[in-house]
């Protein structure tokens, strides 16, 4: 059973820097640097400078180690007042999505009147560490009390130990990059180049509509020399991606090119959700509700379940929790980590067996009006700084929904690393 | 960082330099801090005749608490004259003998302001042409004042004093630095004149929505604005967010991310001014751009995004703006010396910027305008010291800042000040005004 919420949680507007290609103009940004612009855009936007917040929630997938304190530290680089609380929060590609679903919690719970909810990324500023056994030499050495200890240690290090290791995007248990999993989950549901090319070309062409509308005007904020996405490709068409070599999978039945997969990026988004009340005493229209939300795991480490397929577990749940149809929606937003994913997922609802199952549903949870999928487009356009998607999508989808008039429904579905999904819906106000 | 010659000569070896070849040395100018004193010292207060507007002088100087003074000397740092009352040139005599004494004792940065009659209204032609005299007489005192002084006329209408306070505070404060050689017009008021609770508080509770905001002088006028108690709707195109987010933030107002030539800009900014702060008193259109060439090479598309977003971006924008703006409340245009001098390369800005003055005086005169009780004013700004000018060659610069009375280029907040005065509630008997905060720049004059 639904408990009773005791009061709602408003979305009431949001802000992200536009997203930046690895080693693009923000190349020398940190995180900190991101974050913090992405939040005085959305200050600006609504006029809270000098407030102060419940709390506000960010977190990075890459971090550097001294980046302990990072959305702390942002708040009070911020115009916000520097009594706002902030924590970070890392669930992979599904933290700012995890982070909103946090703040509008508490929010419904009474337990903050306001809170701001987003999340920051950099592929580029990261940080490196040194192999393993150097470091444990390194802090042996560290640890030595006389110059004689620390010499000793110190000539423990052999040649083969110097290296150094960046963050890969590589599963530890497994081994295998996120694109060789999804490859073989693509292959597994049998999706062709040629839906993933579509996919991609549609995700470049509604972004550069969206943009020529106007429609980002009041969610970004430019910074550093770019005010539109980076990766965005208005002429991107299914021709041209063709043309593209396979990079993930092996073989004939390799699929998955660098255009039907998202690139590494740099960026930082917040969105601001409050109580009804706060949201009226400080004259700002409420543009949706942040309704519930889901998240699950699947196992991929002993081949049960793809990599990125908690999703298509997380929703059903949801939709059962809210007696929900999968077609009950006005706007589907599903990150596409991979054009594979979205369809891989598609699929599966459509697909008895996986329901009946995986699911355990007596029938399939069917197909959407594919017109409704990622309409302003996602993240093979715009880019994909892992924990700044969440903020993307819950910003823009909820401006949509306020456009399409209140009771209006969004569904946001975000596969994460380690076999997660964070899954939510919107209502629009 | 860039040569500046006003620094140069300012003081050291450069100062010796200048008073040996008797070069120009700028003063430095008395500029408006909040809680100083109206006049830094003494007001000369004479007139011609009864002089009803030097009573009025008097009474508002006594209420700001400064000295009036009845015969020149050192301690004496402005001279109001009230010529509201001659008849003939021979009257002229009067200003004369008042004002060229006291300028041999005016202290540095000292004001000289004279009051007549529009020479239009007069009812003889001696009358007309000793009206039309004082402001050829006020324009040769500017050149001839030095330490940083300044000399306006103020013609007031007939039966039309009670507005002139206004302008008499702001001549004589330090909002007015860069202001010289300006004829101001007072009328009557289009609505109620409301003096402010504080005087170093005169927008209080007025919101105030300033068109290209995140930089130079925009960011200027919103930082002004807000100091004197607005609260601030900052808006610019969004490739400007960052340093928009960083003006709105540092005012505590809000940033509103348009581009000033789309379509529904003017109602994005309704919409958003009215949702967030229940309305808007104060509009400054003050975003523009140049793509400066010789007309010869000029070609239509670069002629074309000049007069989009310097004039017709207004003139649409200002559809969705007057009806929604409060009553009594205040349109300020941002023109140019060059629109009143004309720039050579510049002919697209100049088109912008003359038309900008005839939009100006037009709506200023239109009958649902006036019964809103919206007064419609434009600030033309001479040379004045901005990242854009910083960039102009070095001799072309120099010539800016050399070539005026007050021999050294403004600030952008001398533009914001003017800009401020406009959009007092005291101030709703000036309107279809175009001031220019020059320094009394030769060109155009």
């Amino acid at each position: 059973m639904t408990p009773a919420s005791p009061r709602r949680a408003a979305i009431l507007g949001g802000n992200r820097i536009p997203f930046a290609r690895q080693f693009g103009p923000y190349a020398n940004a940190s995180n900190q640097d991101m974050f913090t612009a992405a939040l005085e855009g959305l200050v600006a936007r609504t006029g809270i400078a000098g407030e102060r917040l419940g709390e506000v929630v960010g977190g990075a997938v890459i971090k550097h180690s001294r980046d302990f304190n990072l959305t702390r530290e942002a708040v009070l680089g911020s115009s916000l007042d520097p009594h706002t609380s902030a924590y970070d929060v890392q669930q992979a590609c599904g933290t700012g999505l995890e982070n909103a679903i946090l703040v509008s919690n508490k929010i419904k719970l009474g337990q903050i009147e306001s809170g701001i909810a987003g999340g920051v990324d950099t592929a580029s500023d990261a940080p490196i560490m040194v192999s393993e056994k150097l470091r444990r030499k390194l802090l042996k050495i560290n640890r030595g009390k006389t110059t004689l200890d620390m010499a000793k240690a110190a000539l423990a290090i052999r040649p083969g130990d110097i290296g150094i290791a960046t963050p890969a995007n590589t599963e530890p248990r497994t081994g295998l990059s996120m694109g060789e999993h999804m490859a073989i989950t693509a292959k597994k549901w049998g999706i062709t180049r040629e839906a993933q090319d579509e996919l991609a070309a549609a995700s470049h062409q509604n972004l550069a509509a969206a943009y020529d509308r106007g429609f980002f005007d009041d969610l970004m904020t430019s910074y550093l020399g770019l005010a539109r996405d980076q990766n965005l490709r208005a002429d991107s068409t299914v021709e041209k991606l063709g043309r593209l070599k396979p990079v993930f999978g092996k073989g004939e039945g390799a699929t998955m090119t660098a255009g039907n997969s998202t690139p590494l990026s740099d960026g930082a988004s917040a969105v601001l959700l409050s109580s009804e009340e706060w949201a009226a005493e400080h004259n700002l229209p409420v543009q949706a509700f942040f309704v519930d939300g889901e998240a699950a795991a699947v196992d991929y480490v002993h081949g049960d379940e793809g990599l990125l397929m908690a999703p298509a577990y997380a929703v059903p749940r949801l939709l059962a929790r809210q007696g929900l149809s999968l077609q009950d929606f006005d706007y589907y937003e599903i990150h596409e980590a991979f054009a594979s994913t979205v369809l891989s997922t598609l699929k599966a609802w459509e697909d008895e067996d996986f329901c009946r199952d995986r699911l355990g549903l007596e029938k399939p949870l069917g197909s959407i009006d594919r017109s409704k999928l990622n309409v302003n487009g996602s993240s093979l356009a715009a880019g994909h700084p892992f924990a700044a998607t969440g903020g993307r999508i819950v910003a823009s989808l909820a401006k949509m929904l306020h456009e399409k008039g209140a009771g209006s429904r969004g569904l946001i579905s975000i596969c994460a690393a380690g076999g997660q999904g964070v899954v939510a819906i919107l209502e629009g106000a | 960082m860039a040569f500046n010659y006003g620094q140069f000569v300012s003081g050291g070896v450069g100062k010796q330099l200048a008073t040996t070849l008797g070069l120009p040395r700028p003063a430095r100018l008395r500029r408006h801090r909040l809680g100083a004193s109206l006049v830094p010292g003494e007001v000369l207060v004479a007139g011609h005749g009864d002089a009803p507007v030097a009573d009025r002088v008097r009474h508002l100087l006594a209420e700001a608490g400064v000295q009036v003074a009845s015969q020149p000397s050192t301690s004496v740092a402005a001279v109001v004259l009230d010529l509201t009352a001659i008849d003939t040139p021979a009257d002229l005599e009067t200003l004369r003998g008042v004002v060229g004494p006291a300028l041999k004792t005016l202290a540095p940065t000292g004001r000289i302001i004279v009051v007549g009659r529009p020479p239009e209204s007069a009812t003889s032609v001696p009358q007309a042409a000793a009206r039309r005299a004082v402001e050829g007489i006020v324009r040769s005192i500017g050149k001839e004042m030095r330490g940083g002084g300044t000399a306006n006329t103020i013609l007031v209408a007939e039966g039309a004093d009670a507005g002139v306070d206004a302008t008499v505070r702001f001549l004589l404060s330090g909002r007015s630095a860069y202001v010289s050689a300006q004829v101001f017009h007072v009328a009557q008021p289009v609505a109620d004149i409301v003096a402010p609770a504080d005087w170093d508080q005169p927008l209080a509770g007025k919101v105030a929505v300033v068109s290209g905001a995140a930089r130079g002088i925009g960011a200027a006028i919103a930082e002004t604005l807000a100091r004197d108690g607005a609260t601030i709707v900052a808006v610019d195109v969004p490739a400007a967010g960052g340093p928009l987010a960083e003006v709105a933030n540092r005012l505590g107002g809000s940033a509103l991310q348009v581009d000033v030539t789309a379509p529904d800009a003017g109602a994005k900014i309704v919409e958003h001014a009215t949702a967030r702060h229940g309305g808007f008193d104060i509009v400054v259109h003050n975003a523009g751009i140049t793509r400066d060439k010789l007309l010869a090479n000029t070609e239509a598309d670069r002629w074309d995004s000049v007069l989009q977003v310097n004039l017709l971006s207004i003139l649409r924008m200002n559809e969705a703006l007057i009806p929604a703006i409060k009553d009594g409340g205040h349109i300020v245009n941002v023109s140019s010396i060059a629109g009143i001098a004309g720039n050579r390369g510049q002919t697209n800005y100049a088109a912008s910027k003359a038309g900008v003055i005839g939009m100006t005086q037009s709506l200023a005169a239109e009958q649902a305008v006036r019964d809103k009780g919206i007064t419609v004013n434009a600030v033309a700004p001479g040379f004045i010291e901005t990242e854009m000018t910083a960039k102009v060659p070095f001799a072309t610069r120099e010539i800016g800042r050399l070539t005026n009375s007050l021999q050294q280029g403004g600030l952008p907040v001398d533009v914001a000040e003017t800009i401020g005065y406009f959009a007092w509630d005291a101030n709703r008997a000036v309107t279809g005004n175009v001031v220019r905060v020059c320094g009394q720049m030769l060109l155009g004059a």
